[in-house]
Order: C-alpha cells, then sequence, then structure tokens
C-alpha cells in the first residue's frame, strides 16, 4: 500500500474497495447494507488523491469479505472500483466489479406510481442497462443520480 | 399462446399478436365457435378503477364463450376497503375463478399480482403503464382497415400518461409500421417507451403539430388528455383542447384514413366526424369483445 492509502489505516482481514468516485463511500456502504450494526471496523477516506480518477474514496471493512452479489451491486454506483480482499495484512484475492443483469431489493423506484412504493409485498428489482436500471414493474428508467435510489 | 399471463404488449411477439387476431376472426364471424370448450368457465374481474368499456367488453366475451364473471365489485364495496393488499385479493379471488382480469392505478400492479397467482392474469390497465388488451384490439381493427404492413399511423395526444398508446407503441415494432408521435412537449413519449422503440429499431418521428404529418397518414389514433393523470391541474389547462379533429381537419388527410380512438373521448374528436369513412373508434370498441374471447380462449387453453 502506497503512503497515500494509508491516510485509511490497514485491516488484516477483509474487504478494501478502492478507486470508488469521490463522494460516493458513504453511498457504497449504503449499497451494500453495512452500517457498523454487524460489528464490522468500517474505514473511509474520502477525497483521496488518486492517479486514475484524481480524487477517489477508499472504503475498508474489517472482518468481513464481499460477495460476488455485493460487487455485482456495487458495480450500479461505483463502476471503476477494485476490490482486494484481504487475509492476514495480504491481498489475497483481486476483483473489478462487473455490472449484474439485475439486481433486487436494493434500489427503490422514485415514481411513485409504482406497485413497488405500495404497501404490498413485492421486492424491488431493476434491470441494470448500460447507462443506468430499469423498474422491472413500472419500466421507470433511471440514468442519473442512481445513489438517491438506495433504499435505507 | 405461450404465455402464463399477459402483462404487457412487450410479451407479445407477431406470432403471438396473429394468433390472438386470428382466433379473433374466427370468433367473430362465429361466436359459438368456442363455446363447448369454455362453458362453465369463470373469468373473475378485480377492477381497482372505474372501467365501462374494457370491463362490460371483458364480461361480454366470457359470456359469448359460455362462461360467466365473478365480479369482485367497487373497490368502496369490497375488503380493499378494509385494508386488503392487493396479493391478498388476487390470491382469494384465484380460488373462485379459471382466470383474473386485473385494472389498477399503480404500474406494476398486474406483474406483481401475476406473482402471487397460478390462474392466467390479464391485465387491463395498470395506471399510466400498459393495456395490452387494448392494444391487441387495436392492432384488430388496423389489420381490418389499413393493414399491418407497411403502416403509416400518427399517434396523438396524451402519450406520457397514455397507457394505450405505450402499449400499441411497443407492439407496433412487430410490424413494418412507421410511428409518428404528436404531442405537446409536456406529454411526450416517456423514457422507458422510447428506449424500447430505439431497442427495437422502430421508424419514429416525433412531432407537435399534426398539420405536419397528416397528409402521410394511414391511421390516426388519438388519445384522451386524462385530466385525472396530471398532478397539477395548472399543467393539465396548459394542454388541454389542443388537438382537436373536426371535419376540416380531415381535409388534409388522404381519402383512405383511418381514425382511432380507445373510447373515452372529450372533445378531441368532434362527434361530425362520427359519420364520415375515417370514423373507426366504435367498431373499435366492437372489437374488443372477439379480441378478449380469443386471447382468453387462448390462456386458458393450458389450463383445460
Amino acid at each position: 500500500m502506497t503512503e497515500k492509502e494509508l491516510r485509511v489505516s490497514k485491516i488484516s482481514s477483509g474487504t478494501v474497495i478502492d478507486h470508488v468516485r469521490a463522494g460516493q463511500a458513504l453511498n457504497v456502504l449504503a449499497i451494500l447494507g453495512i452500517d457498523g450494526s454487524g460489528g464490522e471496523e468500517i474505514s473511509i477516506g474520502m477525497n483521496v488523491p488518486s492517479d486514475a480518477l484524481a480524487r477517489k474514496d477508499v472504503v475498508k471493512v474489517e472482518g468481513r469479505e464481499l460477495s460476488q452479489d455485493e460487487l455485482d451491486v456495487l458495480s450500479i454506483i461505483a463502476p471503476d472500483a477494485t476490490v482486494n480482499i484481504v487475509r492476514d495484512y495480504d491481498v489475497a484475492e483481486k476483483h473489478r466489479v462487473e455490472r449484474p443483469g439485475r439486481v433486487t431489493g436494493v434500489l427503490e423506484c422514485p415514481n411513485r406510481n409504482c406497485i413497488t412504493t405500495a404497501d404490498e409485498p413485492v421486492e424491488t428489482a431493476f434491470e441494470v442497462l448500460s447507462d443506468g436500471v430499469r423498474c422491472e414493474y413500472c419500466d421507470t428508467i433511471v440514468r442519473e443520480d442512481l445513489a438517491d435510489l438506495i433504499a435505507d | 399462446m405461450r404465455h402464463d399471463h399477459l402483462l404487457t404488449a412487450r410479451q407479445l411477439s407477431r406470432e403471438d399478436v396473429e394468433e390472438v387476431l386470428d382466433r379473433a376472426a374466427e370468433l367473430d364471424a362465429d361466436p359459438s365457435a368456442a363455446r363447448e370448450r369454455n362453458a362453465g368457465t369463470l373469468l373473475g374481474l378485480c377492477f381497482f378503477e372505474p372501467s365501462t368499456r374494457t370491463k362490460m367488453s371483458f364480461e361480454a366475451a366470457i359470456k359469448r364463450l359460455g362462461g360467466d364473471v365473478v365480479d369482485m365489485g367497487s373497490v368502496d364495496s369490497s375488503s380493499v376497503k378494509k385494508g386488503e393488499s392487493l396479493a391478498d385479493t388476487v390470491r382469494v379471488v384465484e380460488g373462485y375463478a379459471d382466470a383474473l382480469v386485473l385494472r389498477h392505478p399503480l404500474e406494476g400492479s398486474a406483474k406483481m399480482a401475476s406473482e402471487y397467482v397460478d390462474v392466467p392474469l390479464v391485465n387491463a390497465g395498470d395506471g399510466a403503464g400498459h393495456h395490452p388488451t387494448q392494444t391487441l384490439l387495436d392492432l384488430y381493427t388496423i389489420r381490418e382497415t389499413a393493414g399491418l404492413d407497411d403502416l403509416t399511423i400518427g399517434i396523438m395526444g396524451d402519450l406520457k400518461y397514455g397507457r394505450t398508446v405505450h402499449s400499441l407503441a411497443t407492439a407496433l415494432t412487430n410490424f413494418d409500421a412507421h410511428q409518428h408521435f404528436v404531442s405537446p412537449e409536456s406529454l411526450k413519449l416517456p423514457r422507458s417507451v422510447r428506449y424500447d422503440l430505439h431497442e427495437a429499431g422502430a421508424s419514429v418521428r416525433e412531432h407537435t403539430e399534426l398539420e405536419e404529418v397528416l397528409p402521410s397518414l394511414d391511421v390516426l389514433y388519438v388519445t384522451r388528455i386524462q385530466r385525472e393523470r396530471f398532478p397539477d391541474e395548472n399543467e393539465y389547462q396548459k394542454v388541454a383542447g389542443q388537438y382537436r379533429i373536426d371535419e376540416a381537419t380531415l381535409e388534409a388527410a388522404s381519402d383512405d384514413l383511418t381514425v382511432m380512438h380507445p373510447l373515452p373521448r372529450v372533445d378531441e374528436i368532434a362527434p361530425e366526424v362520427d359519420e364520415s369513412y375515417a370514423a373507426q373508434y366504435f367498431e373499435q370498441a366492437h372489437n374488443g369483445v372477439p379480441v378478449r374471447m380469443a386471447l382468453l380462449d387462448l390462456l386458458m387453453e393450458g389450463e383445460r
């Protein structure tokens, strides 16, 4: 790790999500449903200098290895992210995120007339397009501010 | 028909459409042709929004097929008033009927409901979303009057909230149709329909003035500006009455023009047009019965 990345403390075992677009770190945690309530130690670096992105965010989650499903979801708001799985202070695996075909239960539909916003037993489902997402229930397409759709 | 349910026009291939329309033509000629196989079937009607034509034509269709309806009745007199979910309602009605017809004010309601039932479910309109059975009867009417290939069609009015428009535009991508959309800027097609048309490689042009395209049209499909779908009354007032077809308008049209409308109309087509050769909207409404007979006959085929 470089000196710049050490602004955020090293982790012994867990996941480092690097090359997140500046300002998106909190949304990355939100989309992954990580809020510390599971006991994980979380470190965040925001607006860190980056050769590739000029400024980037870095998220480190101690004691938690992200699954492939979680990486797929992550790709929607952090398409350039790289993910390192760390074990005993060494990088054991490196991944690039890949866009999934669909995401379920993560995003809320912004259409107030969509059945998924009503009090019904239905989980949200979005088809992932090349430049956005599309609600599988009401067809609404969202291309901008996707992080705003992350369910509370 | 290889579908369990009919939820959107996107499901319909050209073969699906032709199968329904061919069966409808058979039943139009001989309404008793499918009576034996459908006798005694029950159709569950779940209408959470007011409807006259769609509801009555489904009722007529199943009765002409030798079946009958079980009707949830108005929302005010149903368990919905007590707070029952849509998912529960359709599961209950499923126990009474061989197929369900659902109209609901929320987009995506038919898709969700279909996930809770095993009998065929037909979307009879979900908010501003889709209305695929209207599209089938529209296509039946177009095939009878103008033909479905090498077709130049103008679709005018409320393209944003008009579910009949969304379904028709999507279904027409199966055919060699040139689609011209005429609307105020504020009522243009929603992003999702544009996406589907683009993905399908459809021939599409958009206009704000009918005069730009009227002379080239084989079919002019007029829709009502739906006051009830506007979140803001001021926005409605800005566009109300902007498009109106009367005898003078039709002077610029081809002699073979077919004028259609899913009805009800308010003031977008003058009554004087009703007497013209072009007016096909009442015939279009009539076609709802054989087309819905055909659809129910095909969907319930798998249940028999």
